[in-house]
């Protein structure tokens, strides 16, 4: 019995400390975050406490800033084209992964795999060369070639973990009932990938939302928004880059939630919009 | 089951972009690191072997790598001490809390890196919120200058960073562990310590191993955080190639630093995948 009692106080000890920790870890990697949306509201600039004057002025000061919202619609355009090539490519990829035979199969898989574990400055510098010696200019277009060829790596993880799930019998029986490849990828393959590819799809808007180190060699006189706000940071900085980042901020929590909703609504059982990134995360190792 | 006319279809077109926009870019980068700039700012498509000479002879480029791979080793350590501990307590102590605290620790990564740089940036510097609070609850006196514009604000940006994606994967293996081995360890009379050591840790290696060439190799590369919070005893070798891409205008010399840094991180992530392989036991 009192070995019993020690094991249990032990364990609610040990417990203890651990939950500790935790929490302080939380404290960490929200500290930035807190301070960011807090100090958007600060009259007297980014620093100095207390935040004082609560004011809404730079969330006008933003609103009225032209080269900002510029850059937001451009990054939005970046993003839904680096989406389509994106799945565009990865979807066939996962798929000739997961069923097809050819030499340099395994070269092929760590070639698309590559630029998740790669520093984004070897992917942006090698594009920037071959853009050089193709003598293409630099533009919106050579970064959604960057930002896309980039994120095939997150299509290809995300489908080919969809593909392991489903039941293969399904495309089998319709092809044995006589349907074409064609109609059996429409109507069996993609339905069923459903779920990984509009995850894919809302992984790879963020990530290309986000993107600044392939951005950063790709860019021509368009900037995206990472672009702008670092331009706006070399500059000297004011509480207005913590309204913009504040407000893709509650959006991007609104496409998570989305994203939840979803994934309760189709699959009925509460898995969480964090297992979005886990394919990524795990295909980058293997 | 499925015919040759399907499975080119699905073959050919990937393929042949990832050569395109991939392995020619990465063999450009090859070729190009031994070319040259002549005077008048053109590449030179001769080939030489001055680039790597330079590399070997030129201290700084050394020194610069060293400190970068320094950087690096303290982020992935930091990484590690915060993130293993916190994939422990939810895999095996949070109970029913656990997606909730899951939820907690990804949430961070959908803010923008650039945005959690600069937000470091506004709590270190001499007038920012960190330096302000001290000196309002009147723990000093004056601003800590080493706060900002130092190798410390780098490795306190990139740790933010990376430990996340250093707890992923270590949550992930954490919790592919056989409850019943941790069961049978403390029937057999282990104390918590001894079963956590021999049970639970190795059976965690590959997790450890994944996180950590993550966090290791993604801040080799970085170089927006010590651009901008680094100052100049916080220059990482990016930065070098950066300016050789830029205003110093050497592409080959820069060409060749990055070749470097991919073999270096190629390598390293075949080390990590041979160790990881070592280690599992599943």
């Amino acid at each position: 019995m009192e070995l019993c009692l020690s094991g249990a106080n032990h364990h609610s000890k040990r417990a203890g400390w651990l939950l500790g920790h935790a929490l302080l870890v939380f404290a960490f990697l929200y500290l930035p975050i807190v301070v960011l949306i807090v100090y958007s509201f600060n009259g007297a600039g980014v620093g100095g406490f207390p935040p004082r004057d609560l004011t809404l002025d730079w969330y006008r000061t933003l609103l009225a800033d032209g080269a900002i919202w510029e850059s937001v619609v451009n990054s939005l355009l970046v993003a839904a084209a680096a989406v389509v090539i994106a799945l565009g490519l990865g979807i066939p990829a996962a798929l000739a992964l997961d069923r097809a035979q050819f030499p340099g199969k395994v070269l092929f898989r760590r070639l698309v795999l590559l630029p998740l574990i790669l520093p984004g400055i070897i992917t942006g510098l090698s594009l920037l060369m071959l853009f050089n010696e193709g003598k293409v200019k630099l533009s919106l277009l050579t970064i959604i070639l960057g930002h896309g060829t980039a994120l095939i790596s997150v299509a290809t993880t995300e489908v080919f973990a969809g593909l392991q799930k489903f039941d293969r019998a399904q495309e089998e029986a319709s092809l044995d009932l006589g349907a074409t490849y064609w109609q059996t990828f429409l109507r069996i393959t993609l339905p069923n990938l459903k779920l990984s590819i509009v995850g894919a799809a809302l992984l790879i808007f963020t990530l290309s939302m986000d993107e600044i180190a392939v951005s950063f060699f790709l860019i021509g006189r368009d900037n995206t928004l990472p672009l702008e706000i670092w331009g706006r940071l070399r500059r000297g900085i004011t509480p207005e880059i913590n309204a913009i980042s504040t407000i893709i901020f509650v959006f991007s929590l609104a496409a998570i939630v989305l994203w939840y909703r979803l994934r309760l609504g189709t699959e009925g059982s509460p898995e969480t919009a964090a297992e979005l990134i886990e394919p990524a995360v795990q295909g980058a190792q293997s | 089951m499925f015919s040759r006319a399907y499975r080119t279809a699905i073959t050919l077109p990937p393929l042949l972009w990832v050569t395109v926009f991939l392995l020619v870019p990465y063999l450009l980068m090859f070729c190009y690191s031994f070319w040259s700039v002549s005077p008048s700012q053109a590449i030179l498509h001769t080939w030489t072997l001055d680039n790597y000479q330079q590399l070997r002879h030129v201290d700084v480029y050394w020194q610069t790598l060293l400190r970068s791979m320094w950087i690096a080793a303290r982020v992935t350590v930091f990484s590690l001490l915060l993130g293993y501990p916190l994939a422990y307590f939810l895999s095996f102590y949070a109970g029913k809390r656990k997606d909730l605290f899951y939820q907690l620790v990804i949430i961070p990564l959908w803010v923008s890196y650039l945005v959690r740089a600069y937000a470091w940036k506004t709590i270190l510097g001499s007038d920012g919120v960190l330096n302000t609070l001290l000196q309002y609850v009147h723990l000093t006196r004056h601003p800590l200058e080493f706060l900002l514009y130092s190798p410390f604000a780098v490795v306190l940006t990139l740790t933010h960073i990376y430990t996340p994606f250093t707890f992923l994967p270590v949550y992930a293996s954490l919790e592919h562990i056989p409850r019943n081995l941790v069961e049978a360890s403390h029937d057999l009379g282990a104390s918590p310590a001894q079963t956590f050591w021999r049970v639970v840790f190795p059976l965690s290696i590959p997790g450890v191993l994944a996180g950590a060439t993550f966090a290791f190799v993604l801040s080799l590369g970085d170089f927006l955080a010590p651009l901008l919070l680094g100052g100049p005893s916080g220059i990482m070798i990016s930065n070098i190639v950066v300016s050789l891409f830029g205003a110093a205008y050497n592409w080959p010399l820069g060409a060749a630093i990055s070749f470097c840094m991919l073999v270096l991180v190629v390598s390293l992530l075949f080390v990590s995948e041979r160790l990881e392989k070592k280690w599992s036991f599943a």
